[in-house]
């Protein structure tokens, strides 16, 4: 019966590829996007961390970077 | 209406919506493809190639929708001189770029048992592929061009002149005589779908959308981050 299901009446052949190229696309679209993500975010911290106390009050001052510090393990805050 | 697309406020709820639409991506996904693969009944005449549609119709619409909403934003760039407006449409650019060609791949795949050949010079799909080039200048041209070169306005120009090609797409079944079948899904008159097919079509089209705005968010806060770390080698 499962053997009869994946032939799904001989287009098994066609159909599975077809979900598995869908798939496969997706799954590597997101690992693409996801490591440029957590690569900036590293970088973010790296240079967060390495600013004097003065720059990274300035920093810290801006909107954008406080929600970019909410949203990282930058320890200067 | 613009101040609720200033960057700090879309960083933020993107922040925190990512995991909430993964989570919800993963849920109706998986009820699509038990739809599409297993509950919907085979075609009486295209028997069970039929299922083929469930990814390849929405991977068509979503690609489509997306250019679109590219060009209107270059034209809101354009026009308002919104660097916002670009940087939201460059993190759409390459969820749409996937989804046209998951859209190519698995009607070249259809073709096959359809037509008899996985591919045809016909006008429905070389509008598609001459939409992926496009999508491709549109994503290569971020990369190509530095900040003197002014990559916005570029990027902006090659997807206002895409933009001539979504309606060549959309009516190239009507306009020439063309291998591929009309639209069996219409918003202003009946549909020919019939609703057992229908509802895994709908579902499917909704975690692809999911999938997109899952990207959207989080190729956006990757852009946000990319120039704060050029402006804190400024400080």
């Amino acid at each position: 019966m499962i053997i009869e299901y994946l032939v799904m009446n001989g287009y098994g052949i066609y159909v599975w590829p077809a979900f598995l190229f869908t798939m496969f696309s997706f799954a590597t679209l997101y690992a693409i996007i996801k490591s440029q993500l957590v690569r900036e975010q590293k970088r973010f911290e790296y240079k967060f961390n390495k600013l004097n106390v003065s720059k990274s009050s300035v920093a810290t001052n801006q909107k954008l970077l406080k929600e970019i510090l909410d949203n990282t393990a930058a320890s200067k805050i | 209406m613009l101040k609720y697309l200033s960057p700090n406020k879309i960083f933020k709820i993107s922040s925190v919506a990512q995991k909430y639409v993964f989570i919800l991506f993963i849920i109706v996904l998986t009820i699509g493809l038990l739809e599409a693969l297993v509950f919907s009944p085979e075609d009486y005449k295209q028997s069970d190639s039929v299922r083929i549609m469930y990814v390849h119709v929405p991977a068509a619409w979503i690609s489509l929708s997306i250019f679109s909403l590219i060009g209107f934003l270059s034209i809101g760039n354009l026009i308002f001189k919104n660097k916002n407006f670009s940087i939201i449409a460059k993190s759409i650019a390459p969820s749409g770029f996937v989804f046209n060609i998951v859209a190519l791949v698995t009607g070249s795949i259809w073709g096959k048992p359809t037509w008899g050949t996985f591919w045809a010079w016909d006008a429905r799909i070389t509008s598609m592929l001459i939409l992926s080039i496009f999508y491709l200048l549109y994503i290569l041209s971020w990369r190509i061009f530095d900040k003197k070169n002014n990559p916005e306005k570029i990027s902006s120009y090659i997807a206002l002149v895409g933009m001539i090609n979504i309606p060549i797409i959309k009516f190239s079944v009507e306009w020439w005589t063309t291998l591929h079948q009309p639209s069996s899904v219409n918003l202003l008159s009946k549909t020919s779908i019939h609703p057992s097919m229908m509802k895994p079509l709908l579902i499917m089209t909704a975690a692809f959308a999911l999938f997109s705005i899952l990207i959207f968010l989080m190729k956006y806060n990757t852009e946000m981050i990319r120039i704060k770390n050029k402006g804190l080698d400024r400080l």
